[in-house]
């Protein structure tokens, strides 16, 4: 179980540095690491937990994992936002962009 | 609210009676409580079974969001490790109809959490929230899949 659970987290890390180069614009490079980084870390954790099987480090362990879960999104929402504000310019295919074109929220 | 209070204290006088103070006896106190509550009022008023509904709600919740994660995640890393681009991008606006910060702040990390949805800004009047997606075949269709799959549990689990 421990095993499976760490040869996931070895897998994704690389598929994550695959994918920042891959993709075409920095909004999809978002897109992939910030959930690379949630399932990977959440992967680590949870073998460590199953590793030891005590109770203060399976706490420890949860209570790390709920913290990752609830920031991840928050960075990563605010690095998106502020990429669109800057400026940033989205993939040439991207099919629409209703932000843009929405006076409620001006695009500088 | 009465009722909520009972179920807290009652298990004091429980300890009380069997003089016992110790933590697994007000458990099995509040047992016996529930059960004297369940007895003699509504279902949905007495503590354990509204913590035991609420705990059911969570662990849907995680379910739902473990299996979004995971096949979305299938999605990307096909995409990543496959020759060109099978992605369709936009940024789409999406009507929002939860109200309260709470909702939305999950809602939000809900969408960025699951691979492929980044949520970009949510409107100053927090009515519309802009989701920039990987795969948009259909402008509607995607719309209605956040509000029908992600709203709703998010709805369900703050209820």
């Amino acid at each position: 179980m421990t095993l499976v659970q760490l040869a996931i987290y070895l897998a994704v890390l690389p598929l994550l540095a695959l994918g920042i180069l891959r993709m075409p614009d920095i909004y999809m490079r978002m897109s992939c690491n910030a959930k690379a980084v949630t399932i990977g870390l959440g992967q680590l954790l949870l073998a460590l937990a199953l590793h030891f099987g005590e109770i203060g480090v399976t706490a420890r362990a949860l209570a790390t994992i709920g913290f990752v879960v609830l920031t991840i999104p928050v960075a990563s929402h605010l690095l998106g936002r502020a990429s669109y504000l800057s400026g940033q310019p989205l993939w040439q295919q991207t099919s629409r962009d209703e932000w843009g074109g929405d006076e409620a929220a001006p695009r500088k | 609210m009465s009722v909520f209070w009972g179920n807290i204290f009652l298990p004091l006088v429980w300890m009380a009676l069997t003089g016992q103070f110790t933590f697994a006896n007000y458990l099995i106190g509040f047992l016996i409580t529930s059960l004297a509550l369940w007895m003699v009022h509504k279902p949905g008023e007495v503590n354990l079974l509204i913590y035991l509904a609420r705990l059911g709600r969570w662990l849907r919740f995680s379910l739902f969001f473990l299996k979004e994660l995971t096949v979305a995640s299938l999605r990307v890393v096909n995409d990543i490790l496959t020759k060109g681009h099978g992605m369709r991008p936009a940024v789409i606006a999406v009507p929002l109809d939860l109200k309260s910060n709470l909702e939305i702040t999950l809602l939000a990390s809900l969408v960025t959490l699951t691979p492929g949805s980044l949520c970009l800004e949510v409107s100053p009047e927090r009515d519309v929230m802009f989701i920039h997606a990987m795969y948009v075949e259909d402008v509607e269709e995607f719309r209605r899949q956040i509000k029908e799959k992600m709203e709703y549990q998010v709805r369900e689990v703050l209820r």
